[in-house]
């Protein structure tokens, strides 16, 4: 089809690899923060607020950057955590997952938040009364009514991730059929010589998956709706 | 059922501190809006924290700070219904009521599930969402859920409050039952006298974060007789009527009250202000109302400018209320034959 080479095979799939597994990544980490920005009350509840929210204002590449000095062999994390447990990250499909974890956190966040922030906190407070605990209260009832949001968020996180290129070919590089995305494989075919062709049809298969996750979220929506 | 508080909490300028000590079965928790009437049932259920103090219940120590407990409010065991019935919407009915019943232990699971909907009456509604169920079948649910939790004590926050006057007075009924049948002690929070009068024995006054009186629903009514315009308000629970020339008769006591109001119901539950009784020394000739009582005045006492009577109207009680002027021409005191006069129309039918 359209004489895609195997990199270019390996790069749609890599996408859609890295895409799906930073945000299932993300999945837990996001609710906790929605839950803990939208139900806790402490004092610096803005500092963990512009911390969540940072990656959205932030270039791509500032955040590729400050990965691949936390992450890389001399970075303190690198050092101290990677590099003991055998872990290396830098120019791996893996540091593609992170640095498409942290672009796409502030969005699956928001979504989640708002959902959360429509929730009659009295529900919560009921269900502590009747016996269930604080885990148990938040599977049971916020979690369930604020489904929409969390479909939502991993939608918007999943096509942010497909997307993602800045963050992406700072610490994961441009390593045709290891790292090499759908969007890096495009710049790399717009700039070399008579690669127009081969780059437009990158661009479709973009839109194609694109497409299809927009309409898999509506037909979602819909369907909680219809549950109501 | 025994509750010993002694707290303090600090909302910005609000400034919560109660001492109190109360025991009962149905106890009120009365005052204004905005008094810290729901901040007290809301330490008690442990969904708010105490700045400092101890709130004990029955021999169980819930919150003590100075030795650092705090029993967390899935292990109080208490039983919340709100204003707002606040139904998981993603839950069916069955599923609402089902919610606290699961997570409650075996041991203490006592209440039955079918006995509960049996006296709720909500047989019918199991299956259903609780999206388009009534505001008086939401509240029943709602209710029926914290009784199926099995609780020791049922926090009632104004539960009546968003329901209009009428449903009002068809959950109390309901609520008065389920507590009853399944011998649940309650705090019942309201700002409605009339309320406190029907669900409460004993009623706590809270004003401005702190508890003012200890009291009960009849003697707050006569203390608030003088103030309020409209008198006091006698509360008759009357039996079936017999319809007669337009009017109902309602047999009260040993004579009978002739009253106006339709009513399709077995019995009912009557409001009678105490500004609508006229009172004779002798028996009138011939008078328009329809109610010519002979009653006797057991006690006399002050409501503001005006005199509060207690009548004994053979077998009948009655608040009745005079201007101070009339009580010296009639020579009011206890043991004076008086004869009371009300309209057919002066009783309010209530729900």
């Amino acid at each position: 089809m359209l004489g895609f080479t195997p990199a270019d095979y390996s790069a749609i799939l890599l996408s859609l690899k890295v895409a799906v597994v930073a945000t299932l990544l993300s999945l837990p980490f996001a609710f906790a923060a929605a839950y803990v920005m939208t139900y806790w009350r402490f004092t610096g509840r803005i500092v963990l607020d512009v911390a969540v929210n940072l990656p959205l204002t932030l270039p791509p590449v500032v955040i590729g950057y400050l990965l691949l000095i936390l992450l890389g062999q001399q970075g303190p994390i690198g050092r101290a955590v990677l590099h003991p447990l055998g872990i290396k990250l830098i120019f791996t499909w893996r540091a593609a997952v992170i640095a498409t974890s942290v672009v796409g956190f502030p969005l699956m966040v928001r979504s989640m938040r708002t959902a959360m922030e429509t929730i009659d906190e009295h529900l919560v407070h009921v269900a502590r009364t009747l016996g269930a605990r604080s885990l148990d209260a938040i599977l049971t009832i916020v979690v369930p009514l604020s489904v929409r949001g969390i479909i939502a968020g991993s939608m918007l996180m999943f096509a942010r991730g497909l997307g993602e290129f800045g963050a992406t070919v700072i610490v994961a590089g441009n390593i045709p059929g290891v790292t090499q995305t759908i969007p890096l494989a495009i710049y790399e075919y717009v700039s070399s010589p008579r690669g127009d062709v081969m780059a437009l049809s990158l661009c479709v298969v973009s839109i194609l998956i694109s497409v299809v996750v927009l309409f898999f979220h509506e037909w979602l929506g819909r369907r909680a709706v219809r549950r109501d | 059922m025994e509750l010993r508080m002694a707290v303090q909490k600090r909302f910005g300028a609000f400034f919560l501190d109660v001492d109190v000590t109360v025991s009962g079965e149905r106890i009120g928790i009365f005052g204004p809006s905005g008094g810290g009437k729901s901040t007290l049932v809301g330490l008690v259920a442990g969904l708010i924290r105490p700045d400092r103090g101890r709130i004990v219940l029955g021999e169980e120590t819930l919150f003590d700070s100075s030795v650092g407990r705090s029993v967390s409010p899935d292990r109080r065991r208490m039983g919340m219904v709100f204003q707002r019935p606040s139904l998981f919407p993603h839950l069916s009915v069955k599923g609402n009521l089902l919610y606290g019943f699961r997570r409650c232990q075996a041991e203490y699971r006592k209440i039955a599930f079918e006995d509960v909907v049996e006296v709720l009456k909500i047989g019918g509604l199991l299956d259903r969402g609780v999206k388009h169920l009534s505001g008086g079948e939401k509240q029943r649910v709602a209710i029926g859920r914290a009784v199926l939790g099995n609780p020791r004590l049922l926090l009632l926050d104004e539960p009546l409050s968003a329901l209009d006057d009428n449903l009002k007075l068809q959950i109390v009924p309901f609520l008065r039952n389920a507590c009853e049948t399944f011998r649940i002690p309650y705090l019942f929070i309201s700002h409605s006298l009339l309320e406190m009068r029907l669900m409460t024995d004993k009623v706590l006054r809270v004003v401005d974060g702190r508890v003012v009186e200890q009291t009960t629903a009849e003697a707050l009514a006569r203390t608030q007789m003088g103030a309020a315009g409209a008198g006091y308000m006698n509360l008759l629970h009357l039996p079936a009527p017999i319809p007669m020339g337009g009017l109902y008769a309602y047999k009260w006591g040993e004579q009978q009250l002739l009253i106006s109001s339709v009513n399709d119901q077995q019995e009912a539950l009557f409001e009678l202000s105490s500004t609508d009784i006229i009172l004779f020394k002798g028996r009138p000739e011939a008078i328009s109302a329809r109610n010519l009582l002979e009653c006797t005045v057991t006690n006399v006492f002050p409501a503001g400018n005006r005199v509060g009577l207690d009548l004994d109207c053979r077998g009948g009680k009655l608040v009745a209320e005079v201007v101070d002027q009339a009580a010296h021409e009639l020579d009011i005191r206890p043991g004076s034959q008086l004869f009371a006069a009300i309209k057919a129309a002066a009783f309010k039918k209530l729900g």
